[in-house]
């Protein structure tokens, strides 16, 4: 079993990576559901939208099951914490995540274009709620949250829904969708033709420009006008994990603190710039698929960038400050961690391979010859 | 101290979600097994119209996926959104089955269920066929994963409590994996699964069969539900739930509530067939009991005692006392974590912790507690019977109709003259209900009966709960009922349209009905 430093780091990371997973995968469905009343003129044009993810938003959609239990068992007080707190807005993410199902499946079983129309929409709410949400959400971690831990570690939320709507969080709501929707536009340029093709094309550029300046804008915010937070006590990685035990204070340009003491960070930020720029040139270039690569890598960039200017929080509390979660002391034990490893070791690369697999079977263009030979089985 | 309003209404959300999550997971669980069948078959003899079978249930089967997956994520949400407390406190060892439920099973799941409904002209016969199974090990897998969760909450076995981390951790991994109560858990719920999706093509198929239409389609279909649910609802019974019930005290608590089994009787214990259960004086106000049968099914054996309600409420009593100084020396350990004797103390009542902390739902300071309130807590120990023991007699009824009719199938699928049956074609239509009903009585009985606690022994249900307003959760519970209403008018409008439509929504030209279009 590796020691539990160890396995802390390791978790924090493979939590990151699945984030990134869900965010790649299940992210570029999201963006395509976003996208869909507008690139989508008719039913036929829908039809085909809808199709470039059916086969595959399903399993795309466990990249986020799969992250929620994953945080649960690594981190059960963030899972605790987090879910509780944020109440209200999780049931939206949650409500909103309806529509996916039953708008993919049920949405061309019935000919009926008030039907059909509804769903759509449905769809849309389904792709861009949940971005916007977990944007605002990670908004809402860089200046704190309101909770605190009683001494047998009970937490209580003392903010309000409305409170995590303040413009600071509403940028990174905009960052997180904007995000999504260009890697869900670069998607559908992999996947379509003709006018689909080409309205995907300016949903990618409108978004890609639109992350661009965001991601800057919500940067140079976190660096002027966010205090941070930091530990001022000493921390024994080795200890059984109790957040009530350590001493936190509030600093000026403590987020930002990592990129000078680990220089290489910095290349995350970069990853971000470069992979949009990238995406954006090789797309309109028409080579889809490295651009939808490096829209990947752009979503690999703006996390990273995230994590690593929060590291070790990740659930700063601003009511409470010692209550706040930090990677250090809000793990499972070394037993299940090391477990939890080994299941992710394991597993990974199988679940990579037959993805993989499926998108091969499924691949190339998603045409309306092929929407009117599948009228029946096609969604 | 929390307000008992707040925990009865998140117990009711969650109660209300998991119920309605469970009418869609049998019927997935079934389907599956019953897709590989015929796809078995189709591609073993090249018969179109087995393709067409596993095309056309597929699609009835998606229908009723998309929805399983809906209320799957609630699930998964509310551990964290409505029991906070819970989430941390067993987290450590609950959530390691979720998250690998996750990689192993649900990802394979997912994965091929798109290739099931989207690879028919991309993949080769063989290929497509893998993809089936793998959908249907994926499923299974996956009811496996949950259900080690779950027996872990009836038999937390492989865990100890840490005052550190104030919580549960995983001690054993093994012993939470190989949980016997888990396995019989897992045996029994599949194949309940099994069975609701026998029943599911077996009433369909009689009903196209009573209308004389797609006839060779109708009776192959009867004839794969007959033979798999008949063997199926011997799974259920013979495997019952009740081999799980010897192990531990969560399962002795729950067996003597639903049997409503007062006294300790001597070895082998009769078995309550109906009964008038008096739960203000502890005893039956009338009972009709077989000799011998309880003992014999409870304990597999004629020597083994089944303890009464009176005797596991005497041991509880005892538990309470000690876990009072359990909680006593925790709260002091809390403040000073180097106090040997507090230490000490807290070492030798640990085992009893849990019971100690049913106290807090009626005083937040433990000296304040009176031998009334013990005497409330011991109450508490013991879940309603009157509802338990009608509930578990229900679902066993049942059981045993379904055994009658699947019989009566698989005798008449033999000779080769059930669709000359109408009596028996209409029988299998109207008992169509029967498996979700008796899945969600079983479900009831399984944690209704686990009351007061959420994980036997350890933590109760009062404590459990994420600290929410009331106005919160008369809120979100409005939501989810609403969610739910629509989702099910849509589902259920859906379901019917296709089942009644029947293969030509196919549309290949080869069935009745073919004008409609999907």
């Amino acid at each position: 079993m590796l020691d539990y430093p160890s396995l802390k780091i390791i978790w924090w990371l493979l939590v990151g990576v699945l984030l990134i997973g869900f965010a790649i995968m299940d992210g570029h469905d999201m963006g395509v559901g976003t996208l869909l009343p507008f690139v989508g003129k008719d039913d036929v044009e829908r039809r085909i939208v809808i199709n470039t993810v059916g086969p595959h938003w399903d399993g795309n959609q466990v990249w986020f099951i799969t992250g929620g239990g994953a945080i649960f068992a690594a981190w059960p007080l963030v899972y605790a914490t987090a879910f509780s707190g944020f109440y209200w807005a999780m049931l939206a993410v949650l409500w909103a995540l309806f529509f996916r199902p039953v708008g993919f499946d049920y949405r061309s079983k019935i000919n009926n274009p008030t039907w059909r129309a509804t769903w759509d929409w449905g769809l849309f709410i389904g792709g861009a709620v949940p971005p916007l949400i977990f944007g605002v959400a990670f908004g809402n971690l860089f200046q704190g949250v309101p909770f605190q831990f009683a001494d047998n570690l009970m937490s209580t939320y003392t903010g309000s829904f409305w409170g995590l709507l303040n413009p600071f969080a509403l940028l990174c709501g905009v960052v997180s969708t904007a995000m999504i929707t260009f890697h869900g536009a670069v998607y559908l340029m992999h996947r379509t033709e003709g006018e689909v093709y080409r309205r995907s094309q300016r949903a990618m550029l409108i978004f890609g420009g639109l992350l661009l300046a965001t991601f800057s804008a919500a940067g140079i915010w976190l660096w002027q006008g966010i205090e941070g937070y930091a530990i001022d006590s000493v921390i024994d990685a080795t200890a059984l994990p109790n957040p009530l035990d350590k001493t936190v204070v509030r600093q000026a340009g403590a987020w930002l603190a990592n990129y000078g003491h680990y220089p290489a960070t910095m290349a995350l930020p970069a990853l971000a710039y470069a992979g949009t720029l990238a995406a954006m040139l090789l797309a309109v270039n028409g080579a889809t698929l490295a651009a939808f690569v490096a829209s990947a890598l752009t979503i690999v960039g703006i996390i990273g960038t995230a994590g690593a200017s929060l590291f070790p929080f990740i659930m700063p509390s601003s009511t409470d400050l010692r209550s706040s979660l930090t990677v250090w002391d809000s793990v499972s034990s070394q037993l299940t961690l090391s477990i939890m490893l080994w299941a992710t070791v394991i597993f990974m690369p199988l679940i990579i391979l037959y993805t993989s697999w499926a998108y091969k079977v499924m691949a190339g263009k998603v045409t309306a010859a092929y929407i009117r030979e599948n009228e029946h089985a096609a969604y | 101290m929390l307000s008992e309003q707040l925990v009865d209404l998140s117990r009711l959300q969650f109660a209300v979600t998991a119920l309605y999550h469970f009418l869609f997971v049998p019927l997935t669980i079934g389907m599956t097994w019953i897709l590989v069948i015929m796809e078995s078959v189709y591609v073993m003899t090249g018969k179109t119209i087995y393709k067409d079978m596993t095309r056309f249930w597929g699609k009835l089967f998606g229908i009723n996926f998309a929805l399983g997956v809906t209320t799957g994520i609630t699930m998964e949400f509310q551990f964290g959104t409505n029991w906070a407390y819970y989430s941390h406190y067993v987290g450590d060892i609950f959530g390691a089955p979720l998250a690998i439920e996750g990689l192993m099973a649900f990802f394979l799941e997912s994965t091929f269920i798109g290739l099931f409904f989207f690879g028919w002209d991309r993949l080769s016969r063989k290929q497509h066929l893998l993809v089936t199974i793998l959908m249907a090990v994926g499923t299974n897998l996956s009811a496996l994963w949950i259900l080690i969760a779950n027996g872990w909450m009836q038999n937390p076995v492989g865990a100890e409590f840490s005052y550190i981390t104030m919580r549960m951790e995983m001690v054993d991994f093994w012993a939470v994996l190989f949980n016997p109560d888990a396995q019989a858990k897992f045996v029994h719920t599949v194949s309940a699964g099994y069975v609701t999706g026998a029943m599911f093509v077996l009433s369909i198929s009689a009903f196209y069969l009573l209308h004389g239409r797609d006839v060779e389609f109708a009776k192959k279909s009867f004839r794969i539900a007959a033979a798999f649910g008949f063997a199926s609802i011997c799974s259920v019974i013979v495997l019952g739930d009740e081999s799980g019930y010897t192990v531990g005290e969560a399962q002795q608590t729950k067996l003597a509530a639903m049997e409503a089994m007062w006294e300790t009787e001597p070895a082998p214990a009769g078995f309550n067939l109906i009964a008038i259960p008096n739960e203000a004086e502890m005893k039956n106000d009338f009972a009709i009991e077989i000799p011998w049968v309880m003992g014999i099914i409870g304990t597999r054996s004629l020597d083994k005692q089944i303890p009464g309600i009176r005797e596991i409420r005497e041991k509880n009593r005892e538990r309470i006392v000690s876990g009072m100084e359990a909680v006593t020396a925790l709260e002091a350990l809390r403040k000073n974590p180097a106090d040997a004797a507090m230490k000490a103390e807290f070492e030798a009542h640990k085992a009893d912790l849990g019971f100690g902390l049913l106290l807090k739902k009626y005083v937040t300071n433990l000296q304040d507690v009176t031998p009334e309130i013990i005497e409330k807590a011991v109450a508490d120990t013991i879940p309603r019977v009157t509802p338990l023991f009608w509930s578990f007699r229900l679902m066993v009824a049942f059981g045993f109709l379904m055994l009658a009719l699947f019989g009566a199938a698989l005798w008449t699928s033999v000779k080769g003259n059930f669709a000359d049956k109408p009596w028996l074609l209409r029988a299998a239509l109207w008992m169509l209900p029967l498996p979700w009903l008796s899945c969600e009585l079983g479900w009831f009985v399984a944690e209704y009966g686990r009351q007061p606690w959420t994980i036997y022994g350890v933590l109760p249900t009062h404590l459990s709960v994420s600290t929410q307003s009331v106005g919160s959760l008369y809120g979100s519970l409005a939501g989810f009922v609403g969610f739910y209403t629509v989702l099910l008018i849509v589902e259920m409008y859906l379901m019917t349209k296709f089942a009644k439509q029947g293969p030509g929504s196919l549309g290949t030209g080869r069935y009745a009905h073919e004008t409609a279009h999907a």
